[in-house]
């Protein structure tokens, strides 16, 4: 059979669903698991018909327990299968959190390397979207805090589909957060394994101001952009696609040719992501910084209600803020 | 607080008298007087091991050392009953059960002398890793009952945990979802009375075995001091297992006789007493009195037994002695399957700064050595 070369247009969550597809075709030895995932297709029908293709084994409808899908997804991986867990919604991962932190993240160091744990956990995330509590939440931050896994945030289309297949074919566990605000937004999709998931993407180049974002943000990062541009700022956009680990040669050619730098995610500002960016920038590109970097992040607060969310995330207006603060404006 | 109840099944008395079942007979009728002076032998030498390595851990050889004493019966006849393809995923005191895996015995300790975080290659003696977080391992021995199912082979997946762990959700998750797949799974118990100091009262109002049933998952409560009860009862469910009939429960009741680990104090929160009536209920005295009445006890197999212990003790002893410490930058090894940029600068900067020290060594006179 030849491959499918065919550029579509796609959904983000009907191109991951395509990734799952190819997945299952190629390797048998991939097998999903998680709760609605079956004749549903998931609340938000990302594994829709897959079960019917691929029959119960593959695509396993279970109990609803975090931590034992995750602990069973352990299992499956010491007998060779490689499994995809779905964690139902970001502030579900929780009861499940034991068993990533403490077996899928360890198992290959503490075996010195006998025992792989080749699991990918789908994880939507993100806010938005009007949702109850425990709906909206960024729990990346945890998980790059812990060695031993992968954390990537896919942003479009063509991302999900290559780094779903590329997280399955990955000997590491790879956390894949999704972010279900963007479910429904349409990209074009080649099928085919794109630029390494390690890697992060210059979205927009630009040349006063390094502005760097992932997974939800990111075409609010490039809205940014845009608007900047009409206020003669250029704006380089980096969608980091990859947060742990981070692709800091990328971001520092990017900071050594701009000289400023803002870092926006929806997640609260401390701990996260954006510190993190920030300090390992700061210490290889001090003497190139031409002010203070900035984070434009989400408040160290509980999600907040559905009608409070606009207020908590970052939006269009206050990255700008951002930009103009790193621009001395 | 409501103590286990006394009930469970049992082939052998404590005064070494061979009581029928008929549950549990005909799991063990085939069982020669070799296989009972083998299992005599391993229990002897296991408690062998726990004495060397509570000495060496006394002698600052071993930072921690968690004694399985009075365990013996339970850990030896149930690994005993599985067969070599079978998965085993214990806990963190099943020291008998790598031993009857076949386990270098250096291994056994390596952990606990710090060297590494597990000892053995999991798939060499088809024994996970151990673990330490209670309960943890349950849920993957489901996964791997399932797997194995799919797989169409009849290897069962046996777990261990004990009466502490059965309060953790994961247990309870795993008997979930090992009754909903129908996983060929052992949930293998050892009820040793206590978890730390907190009595098995504490944990379970009732006994630990009734609570499977509820799960849909057939639970069998069995002496754990009576090497051949467990035998028959592992046999049974492991049977059970392979003819695709799903999990089951093993409840074995049975006494940690020393401490939690070698850093605590059971004489802070428990009875003398209880201890001294344990004893009478001892696991290998027990054999060792049916073996007499059967005239197999002689002297030749007395002597040839302990200096089996002395042999793997000497060669425990030597093993972890003799062990090297590991290289500094093997810190960095396996993290990751594949390679970590950000590790990997870690890695390197790391033995940058080692070689420095090198370097002032060798280069200078009267330099930091």
């Amino acid at each position: 059979m030849t491959p499918d070369t065919t550029t579509k247009t796609l959904t983000l969550a009907k191109a991951i669903n395509a990734g799952l597809h190819r997945a299952l075709t190629d390797d048998p030895r991939v097998v999903l698991l998680g709760e609605d995932i079956g004749a549903l297709g998931g609340v938000f029908r990302v594994t829709s018909d897959l079960l019917a293709e691929f029959g119960p084994r593959r695509v396993m409808d279970t109990p609803l327990a975090e931590s034992a899908i995750i602990g069973m997804a352990v299992g499956l991986a010491y007998r060779g299968y490689r499994p995809v867990a779905e964690i139902q919604f970001d502030g579900f991962i929780y009861p499940g959190f034991d068993q990533i932190v403490s077996q899928v993240a360890k198992l290959h160091y503490r075996t010195q390397g006998a025992v792989k744990m080749p699991i990918t956990i789908r994880v939507p995330f993100g806010g938005g979207i009007g949702a109850a509590e425990h709906h909206s939440e960024s729990p990346e931050a945890y998980f790059t805090h812990t060695s031993g896994l992968r954390v990537i945030a896919v942003s479009n289309p063509q991302d999900a589909y290559s780094l779903i297949r590329q997280a399955i074919a990955s000997d590491d566990p790879v956390l894949y957060f999704e972010p279900k605000g963007r479910y429904h937004a349409k990209g074009e999709v080649i099928p085919e394994l794109g630029a390494s998931m390690e890697r992060a993407t210059i979205v927009a180049p630009g040349t006063d101001v390094t502005l760097v974002t992932y997974g939800p943000l990111v075409p609010t990062a490039r809205d940014a952009a845009l608007a900047a541009a009409d206020e003669g700022v250029s704006i380089e956009v980096i969608d980091l696609r990859s947060l742990s680990p981070v692709d800091y040669p990328t971001l520092e050619a990017s900071v050594r040719k701009t000289g400023r730098l803002v870092v926006t995610h929806e997640a609260n500002r401390t701990g996260g992501i954006g510190g993190e960016v920030i300090a390992s920038l700061t210490e290889s590109c001090f003497n190139y910084l031409e002010s203070a970097p900035v984070r434009v992040t989400g408040f160290d607060i509980p999600y907040p209600a559905a009608k409070l969310e606009s207020h908590h995330l970052p939006d269009l207006d206050r990255i700008l803020d951002g930009i103009d603060t790193v621009m001395g404006r | 607080m409501v103590e286990s109840s006394p009930e469970f099944v049992q082939l052998i008395t404590p005064e070494g008298e061979r009581i029928s079942n008929p549950e549990l007979d005909p799991w063990v009728a085939d069982v020669t007087d070799a296989q009972l002076t083998a299992w005599y032998e391993d229990m002897v030498v296991v408690r062998r091991i726990d004495t060397e390595a509570t000495a060496l851990q006394r002698q600052g050889e071993l930072g921690l050392w968690p004694p399985l004493l009075g365990q013996e019966a339970a850990q030896v006849g149930s690994s005993r009953a599985t067969r070599d393809d079978d998965f085993i995923f214990p806990s963190y005191r099943e020291n008998a059960v790598a031993y009857v895996r076949g386990v270098p015995f250096a291994d056994i300790v390596r952990v606990w002398r710090g060297n590494a975080q597990s000892g053995w290659d999991p798939y060499k003696h088809q024994l996970a890793a151990p673990n330490i977080i209670i309960g943890a391992q349950t849920l993957h021995a489901v996964g791997w009952g399932v797997g194995a199912k799919y797989d169409g082979v009849d290897s069962v997946a046996v777990t261990y945990f004990g009466d502490g762990a059965t309060s953790e959700g994961d247990v309870n998750e795993a008997m979930v979802f090992a009754a909903s797949f129908q996983a060929p799974v052992v949930f293998f118990c050892q009820n040793n009375h206590w978890a730390i100091s907190e009595p098995v009262g504490l944990q379970a109002v009732q006994s630990i075995a009734d609570r499977a049933p509820g799960f849909g998952i057939p639970s069998l409560r069995v002496d754990g001091n009576d090497v051949l009860a467990v035998v028959a009862a592992t046999r049974l469910a492991l049977d059970r297992a392979r003819r695709g009939d799903g999990p089951t429960f093993i409840e074995a009741v049975t006494y940690r006789m020393g401490p939690h680990t070698t850093a605590d104090d059971p004489t802070r929160y428990r009875d003398k007493a209880e201890l001294e009536a344990w004893k009478l209920r001892d696991p290998i005295l027990r054999l060792q009195r049916l073996l007499d009445s059967l005239g197999l006890l002689t002297p030749e197999l007395e002597a040839r037994t302990q200096a089996k212990a002395d042999e793997v003790a000497a060669e425990l002893r030597a093993g972890c002695i003799n062990m090297p410490d590991p290289e500094p930058l093997t810190v960095f090894d396996n993290v990751y399957a594949t390679p970590n940029a950000t590790l990997e600068k870690e890695r390197d900067q790391y033995a940058a700064y080692l070689s420095s020290f090198d370097s002032s060594n060798t280069t200078s006179n009267g330099g930091r050595s």
